[in-house]
């Protein structure tokens, strides 16, 4: 029973990850294309935005079922912690959605996404196995599952504000008189309409990854018997939060709002996506739990 | 204009005088304003992320002193050097410490300021309502008729109050307006976020000065107590004193395992780890309690738990004569997942000379096919202990201190195992076996489980986990509520008799509902006078 689900888990997985590679496309396709041709690409960033809830659909069955095969929450691996926060980087970008159009935003997330599955299925596969006792606790469902959403709101951020540095260049050529090639973009927000919406994403995610802080320093106090030892893990979590806050004092610092913050955006996406790879498998620590 | 940049600015450092007769007090508030900055404060920020890095990358003292012993072996050239710069104690290092401190100073020099600037603005009325509002944001125009001018002034002033503005009511030229204000708690919160932060790391100083922390293994049946000498090793803050001790007692009453038995891709993997133990607090009755990986015990305001736990063989050795000179549990160090251990037996007297006995345990035996032992299951499935013996100075009569997981077999003459004429001596459990010589024997009565107990305490705990909390609710006032100003100004049309009502509004900070907010004031303000949406 358990063999037999965790194997429809891949195969949901999958045929996610199929679909995601054809949002992908066509999301890629409709930034590209200049603003005149705008008619065939608005209808390829609605199918493939359409595409995107379809990917996720598949990926959310496949987390459950793997969880349910598992009997436990699925993010208990570096496999699982690849497919949950995943899921949540599209929840993210899908529920976004319905509050403001983001949806050129697509093709950053299905890359990302994509990206992240790709290495997590070929290479960091492993069977369902149950919970060592370190981590059976309930600050395993609370820490890691706002830690991966905290992922989903900065990789919304980090989308956002790779997309404010190209719309500032365009701005400047446009200004200068100057040619560009990112010509496609003037449909898109102005790059500062970008950097307040890359500013509002990343405060959400900030607020949640201090809870991560906080909590998982609880879990470490109950787990190891310290709540704070500067293991790994931590100090990665610990310089992340750092550069957020550094980002949030940039918006509020002359001569540091646009280019600079956006930058510091782009510097803290690249630690969390640090932290969640190279330091899970490479640092060694007390959270060698990533079942490699 | 906005009135977010009237309070940083007065944080912007104004530009540097230079002036060569600049003397001590100028100097002085000219390093003060720079370090209040909030250019500064970014850059310490983006330092201390920096700061933080090779911590992370090489091995630390506080944190894994056997990866620092290793590296410098590793590295004996390059490792001295890293050391001067502390590198293998980056956290509590004078550089990484340096930069902590400036930005605390920075930030207390940076929030009391504002504090004042909070406090007063707390009791000030809003500020008098622009004789232009067309330019601000959300600007809205209305034509009321047949409504008195004071009537649409109180019902402006309801319907503000009632969406928790604070309201004052000018009038300049004729023309009637209210003046409103809300999200205080804006900058409130922001205030406790960066006063929770210096909380934190104040508590978190102090608490590491008075803590303690120390381990203890404990086999089946054995008892602790709460002092200095019944620790194994013991690690005490700055001004700890022996008070600290809280006087409890543990018995381990038994401890148990659970291994995965039914997933085939987890065989022996450890799901479950019980310590049943008997606690008396000094005048108390003795009290049954458990510990979990997950779940200390909490006694007497010290923390105790489960860090470890391994096999503790009974061994009894009697002399050629047939007297008994040693009966104990002998922890045994697991080396491996499958719990294949090793433990040191030393016999000092007793016997015509001194002996050592290095032995090995697996719980679940089995033979590699090189003849080598190992433990193939985590369990007691099938239990063995076999027995090197050494003959020779065991070295504790000096008086040293020697631990009791390690021998040095240096001075000593190996009499059983590989390279000698015996066999180790191999025995299940109920078995005896000959020593060398005719020296006695030993038995291998029964297996015991022990568990390696982490004591931790810690007074200023709670405070920091209070600081934390509060700096998280702080944090989510201060970026969640939004702080606006609203206006709303009437005055009478000589030509149409009608009223023209305008609206208008200012944030503070990002705030992406502005002109909806407007939009809903006036919606409320049609609807309070009982008119209808034109
Ligand atoms: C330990 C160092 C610091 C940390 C971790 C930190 C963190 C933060 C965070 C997370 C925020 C955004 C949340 C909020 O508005 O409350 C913030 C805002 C702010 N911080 Fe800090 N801060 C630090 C030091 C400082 C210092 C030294 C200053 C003064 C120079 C400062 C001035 C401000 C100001 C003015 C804001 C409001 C910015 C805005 O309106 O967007 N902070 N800080």
């Amino acid at each position: 029973m358990t063999d037999a689900l965790s194997q429809y888990s891949v195969l949901s997985l999958y045929s996610a990850m199929a679909v995601y590679a054809i949002a992908f496309v066509l999301f890629t396709i409709d930034l590209a294309t200049k603003a005149s041709e705008g008619r065939v690409s608005a209808k390829f960033s609605r199918i493939a935005f359409a595409l995107t809830w379809v990917a996720f659909a598949l990926q959310l069955a496949a987390t459950v079922m793997r969880g349910f095969a598992a009997s436990r929450v699925p993010w208990a691996n570096m496999y699982e912690f690849a497919m949950t926060g995943t899921l949540m980087i599209t929840a993210v970008f899908l529920l976004t959605n319905l509050k403001w159009n983001l949806r050129f935003l697509g093709a950053f997330i299905t890359g990302i996404v994509l990206i992240l599955l790709g290495l997590a299925a070929t290479r960091y596969y492993v069977e369902v196995v149950p919970l060592q006792p370190a981590l059976q606790s309930y600050w395993l469902v609370i820490h890691v599952f706002v830690a991966t959403l905290a992922t989903g709101f900065f990789a919304l951020g980090f989308s956002l504000s790779v997309l404010q540095l190209m719309q500032q260049r365009r701005e400047v050529a446009v200004v200068n008189g100057t040619k560009t090639r990112l010509t496609s973009l003037g449909r898109l927000p102005d790059a500062v309409a970008l950097e307040n919406f890359a500013y509002r994403l990343i405060i959400i995610g900030f607020i949640l990854w201090t809870f991560t802080l906080i909590a998982g320093a609880i879990w470490a106090d109950k787990a190891w018997g310290r709540y704070w030892g500067w293991d790994t893990k931590e100090v990665w979590t610990f310089i992340i939060w750092v550069l957020y806050a550094g980002y949030i004092h940039a918006r509020a610092t002359r001569g540091w709002r646009g280019t600079r913050s956006a930058v510091l955006a782009l510097i803290g996406f690249g630690a969390v996506m640090f932290n969640f790879t190279v330091v899970n498998i490479f640092f060694k620590g007390l959270h060698a739990y990533s079942g490699l | 204009m906005s009135p977010r940049s009237s309070v940083m600015d007065s944080t912007e450092p104004p530009a540097p005088v230079r002036n060569a007769k600049l003397n001590l007090a100028e100097s002085g508030r000219w390093v003060w304003t720079q370090l209040t900055s909030m250019r500064t404060a970014l850059i310490l920020l983006l330092l201390l992320a920096i700061a933080a890095i090779p911590g992370s990358l090489l091995p630390q003292r506080a944190a894994d002193p056997n990866g620092v012993t290793q590296y410098f072996s590793a590295n004996p050239d390059l490792a001295p050097v890293l050391d001067k710069f502390q590198l293998f104690d980056v956290y509590t290092s004078a550089w990484f410490s340096a930069i902590y401190l400036l930005l605390f100073v920075s930030l207390i020099g940076c929030v009391i300021p504002r504090t004042k600037h909070h406090w007063d603005a707390l009791r000030q009325q809003p500020p008098r309502t622009p004789s232009r509002l067309d330019r601000l944001p959300g600007f809205t125009e209305r034509e009321f008729s047949g409504v008195a001018p004071e009537a649409a002034l109180s019902a402006a002033d309801r319907v503000l109050r009632a969406a928790r503005y604070r309201v004052v009511r000018y009038e300049r030229d004729g023309v009637l307006s209210v003046s409103a204000e809300r999200g205080y708690l804006r900058e409130t919160g922001n205030l406790i976020f960066h006063f929770a932060l210096v909380g934190v790391l104040i508590t978190v100083g102090l608490g590491g000065g008075f803590a303690y922390n120390g381990q203890r293994v404990i086999v089946e049946g054995q008892a602790f107590s709460n002092t200095l000498i019944a620790y194994d090793s013991f690690s005490p803050g700055r001004f700890f004193s022996d008070s600290a001790l809280q006087p409890f007692n543990i018995t381990l009453n038994s401890f148990t395992t659970r291994y995965e038995e039914r997933n085939a891709n987890a065989i022996g993997q450890p799901i479950d780890y019980t310590a049943d133990v008997t606690t008396t607090l000094r005048g108390g009755d003795p009290t049954p309690a458990v510990i979990k990986v997950n779940q200390p015990l909490n006694i007497g305001g010290t923390s105790v738990y489960l860090l470890g736990n391994g096999y503790a063989p009974v061994i009894t050795v009697r002399n050629a004569a047939g007297q008994v000179i040693f009966n104990d549990a002998v922890a045994f160090l697991p080396q491996d997942k499958n719990f294949t251990s090793v433990g040191i037996i030393k016999l000092p007297d007793g016997l015509p000379t001194q002996l050592g006995l290095v032995g090995f345990f697996y719980p679940t035996v089995s033979t590699g096919h090189s003849g080598a032992s190992f433990s193939m299951y985590p369990d007691l499935l099938d239990p063995m202990v076999t027995l090197n013996v050494y003959q020779g100075d065991l070295g504790i009569n000096e008086g040293l201190p020697k631990s009791v997981y390690a021998l040095d077999t240096s001075g000593m003459t190996k009499l059983t195992g590989t390279k000698t004429d015996l066999p180790s001596l191999e025995m299940k459990p109920g078995e005896t076996a000959a020593l060398p010589n005719g020296m006695g024997s030993v038995t291998f009565d029964s297996v015991k489980k022990y568990v390696s107990l982490d004591v931790h305490h810690d007074p200023a705990q709670g405070w920091v986990l209070g600081f934390a909390i509060m700096a998280m609710l702080g944090l989510f006032t201060s970026l969640l509520i939004p702080r606006r100003r609203m206006w709303v100004s009437i005055q009478p049309v000589e030509k149409t008799k009608k009223l023209l009502v305008e609206y208008a509004a200012l944030a503070r900070g990002d705030d992406p509902t502005l002109e909806a907010a407007v939009g809903h004031i006036v919606d409320a303000h049609i609807r309070d006078l009982g008119l209808t949406r034109d």
